[in-house]
């Protein structure tokens, strides 16, 4: 018997076309603080309402105690829900909504007074047992929820983005005592929310999820310091996320320097990208320690630190965050430390599309014809390769083949790397110079000059 | 300067209800308390009570208003709730069919009624009658119900379910509840208009019962100004209470179709 508490194996969940869940696995252990993080529509609050039981998986098994819950409906599950608006019933005060779960037990009412004001001391309200719900202020509400959910002392209590509707100084009170109940209830929390900060405060354990996946499991020390790859370095925190080159173990390539590092493995002369957090550049006056110079080009104070751009003596743009300012316009030397570089596998060095040959000029793709010319008969599947360089986007729909929607950026140092999501549904990637923003809607073109066709093995 | 002030829209509406609305009720109040002769006098309702038929007709009327009133409930909530409940149902056509009656002239659905009763060789009578008032008032009923299920937040049922509610133990201690106030519009709607309908009792029991509705209206077609003013006095007493008696409950909760 281990000590899993849930278990999740192979979940997958669509609605209508959209996958929301794509092959999920994972275990929560019994006691942990764990959170589903990441941007909205990542499939975190699916993942939430499956294990309470009001969405059935369409494949795939979740295990509690090593049971399948699948075929036990919400209230038969041994756990309690702390909803996103709260929930309160407003046709009862208080008591009543925190007895509701008991009185439907069939605790004798002794015993559920008892309980009653017992939670209502954890949560600090006590004396609110008469009141009316829309009488409470929404500091109050979620407290009150919280009580509703605890007070029937479930085996997991999840929390459906229950600090979202909060205002930031509330919001860092509740999340102390949020894990301060956690501490003192001994009980697991599962955790749901897009707020980074939030997560990396609470969990003893970050799920981070994007498109219906789990992108990585971790600490909250862990995926800061170590993400897994671009997407989760870019969406934890701040980060210079930079192409590079492994040369060989502990030793990397990028911003056009050669910097010693700590990772292995990756092989010899191997395109990678490389994370390096803000605050581990460092300034140095020692030309000993300098690894490269670079130019100060704004200089912002931030509260606790100053965060400042600079440009590096090779043309890339890096953000530092230091407690000391350095005058817009100075020259800097700068060195990072082996350990603070992360070095991650790259994800994909180039496009590869799928295609038939249509004509000699002309190449199928996604439903579109291309005008590539290859020497394969038509009809032949081919793989087509475009490099990231060699796609352009332009601002008029109607001068693409494809029509596409800016769905992530990522700022290179010198350049932006994007995800366009096409109308079909299919991901193209790109390197370009220009600035676009997330939700732009733009055409997307193929330069023939830069694209591989080779034919597919079926 | 504003030429005309937003209250200056309000003007023709005002109008309307002063000649339309106050201004009758005015003259049938002059009549039930005998101004029109020139003197106050309570003697038409003194009469009222006197004349055991008429009263007797008016507990009557109040019991078949209630009779109707709750058969609509009955059915009517259970047919709110599956058309609000998008598992059970996916279009709106069902919205639409049980809404539909509302926009045929009472006077033809009851004359369908009554050539329907004919067509199976029903008896015309008191059963008649509460199918009838039942079947042309059960939309006022249905719509203010569906209106607030609709509207209700799903995450109440999904919260008492995850408390431990079974399905059938949800219903009766939230989406019930929550519903209260679409219930209380639902019954004023049926309750008010059901106390002084006539015709509908006229032709669903071929003259054989009488409602308040026809006491009143045989008054005054005999030319019995004052007596027939003073019932109407009395019905609209009625009305007013079951109106404030509502308004206090729509006060602390949010309202459905009024």
């Amino acid at each position: 018997m281990n000590d899993h508490i849930i278990e999740v194996k192979h979940l997958s969940k669509s609605f209508g076309d959209k996958k929301v869940l794509d092959d999920i696995s994972f275990y929560i252990k019994k006691g942990e603080f764990i959170t589903f993080l990441g941007p909205s529509g990542c499939g975190k609050t699916t993942l939430l309402r499956m294990i309470a039981g009001f969405l059935q998986p369409d494949e795939g098994t979740i295990l509690m105690d090593g049971q399948d819950i699948a075929p036990l409906p919400p209230h038969r599950r041994e756990l309690n829900t702390v909803f996103q608006r709260y929930a309160l019933f407003p046709h009862l005060d208080v008591y009543e909504n925190i007895a509701f779960g008991l009185k439907l037990k069939g605790i004798p009412e002794k015993e559920i007074d008892q309980r009653v004001r017992r939670v209502l001391k954890l949560v600090a309200m006590s004396d609110y047992e008469d009141r009316d719900i829309d009488t409470l202020s929404g500091g109050q509400q979620q407290r009150i929820a919280i009580a509703r959910a605890i007070v029937n002392q479930p085996k997991i209590l999840l929390l459906d983005e229950p600090l979202a509707a909060l205002d930031l100084k509330m919001r860092k009170d509740m999340q102390i005592e949020l894990k301060e109940m956690h501490r003192k209830l001994g009980i697991t929390f599962i955790y749901v929310t897009h707020d980074q900060e939030e997560a990396l405060t609470l969990s003893d354990t970050i799920v981070v999820m994007n498109e219906g996946k789990i992108q990585q499991i971790g600490t909250p020390v862990d995926i800061y310091n170590e993400p897994v790859n671009c997407f989760v370095a870019d969406f934890i925190g701040e980060s210079n996320i930079l192409k590079g080159r492994m040369l060989r173990d502990r030793r990397v390539a990028f911003i056009k320097h050669e910097f010693d590092c700590v990772d292995e493995g990756f092989g010899e002369d191997v395109p990678v990208d490389v994370v390096v957090r803000p605050e581990d550049i460092y300034f140095t006056k020692d030309p000993e320690k300098c690894q490269f110079k670079a130019k100060v080009n704004s200089c912002i104070f931030k509260g606790v630190h100053y965060e400042m751009w600079v440009d590096t003596d090779t043309g890339y743009e890096l953000m530092i965050q230091d407690y000391d300012p350095y005058p817009v316009g100075s020259e800097v030397w700068l060195y990072i430390d082996p350990d603070d570089i992360q070095v991650m596998k790259k994800e994909r060095t180039c496009n590869v599309f799928e295609g038939i040959v249509k004509s000699p000029e002309a190449i199928t793709i996604f439903g579109e014809d291309f005008p590539l010319a290859c020497e394969f008969e038509p009809g032949t599947h081919v793989r087509v390769e475009v490099p990231f360089r060699g796609i352009d986007l332009m601002d008029n729909l109607d001068d693409g083949i494809l029509e596409g929607e800016v769905h992530f950026i990522l700022y290179k140092g010198d350049h932006y790397h994007l995800t366009v999501k096409t109308t079909s549904g299919d991901f193209v990637w790109v390197d370009t110079n220009d600035i676009w923003d997330k939700g732009d809607l733009v055409g997307v073109t193929v330069k023939a000059e830069t694209v591989t066709v080779t034919k597919a093995d079926l | 300067m504003r030429l005309f002030r937003r209250s200056a829209w309000a003007l023709p509406y005002s109008i309307f209800l002063m000649i339309f609305v106050v201004a009758p009720m005015i003259i049938v109040a002059l009549y039930a308390f005998g101004f029109r002769e020139g003197h106050f006098t309570l003697q038409h309702f003194v009469k009222f009570c006197q004349t055991p038929e008429d009263y007797r007709t008016f507990v009557y009327s109040i019991e078949i208003a209630i009779i109707t009133t709750v058969f609509c409930l009955l059915i009517g909530y259970p047919a709110a709730w599956i058309m609000a409940n998008s598992k059970l149902h996916r279009s709106k056509v069902t919205v639409l069919l049980f809404i539909l009656p509302m926009w045929i002239n009472m006077l033809i659905r009851t004359l369908a009624t009554v050539a329907l009763f004919d067509f199976v060789h029903a008896p015309l009578g008191e059963s008649a009658l509460i199918f009838g008032m039942v079947y042309n008032f059960l939309p006022f009923m249905i719509y203010p119900i569906y209106n607030v299920l609709l509207k209700m937040d799903p995450s109440y049922s999904e919260a008492a379910q995850d408390l431990g509610a079974s399905p059938w133990k949800v219903f009766w201690k939230v989406t019930v509840p929550l519903s209260f106030p679409g219930i209380m519009s639902g019954i004023l709607m049926v309750f008010m208009p059901t106390i002084s309908t006539f015709a509908v009792a006229e032709l669903l029991t071929m003259n054989k019962i009488k409602l308040f509705g026809t006491t009143i209206q045989e008054n005054i077609n005999s030319g019995m100004w004052n007596y027939g003013a003073a019932l109407a006095m009395i019905m609209l007493l009625i009305i007013g209470i079951t109106m404030l008696f509502s308004k206090e409950n729509d006060e602390t909760e949010k309202g459905g179709l009024l």
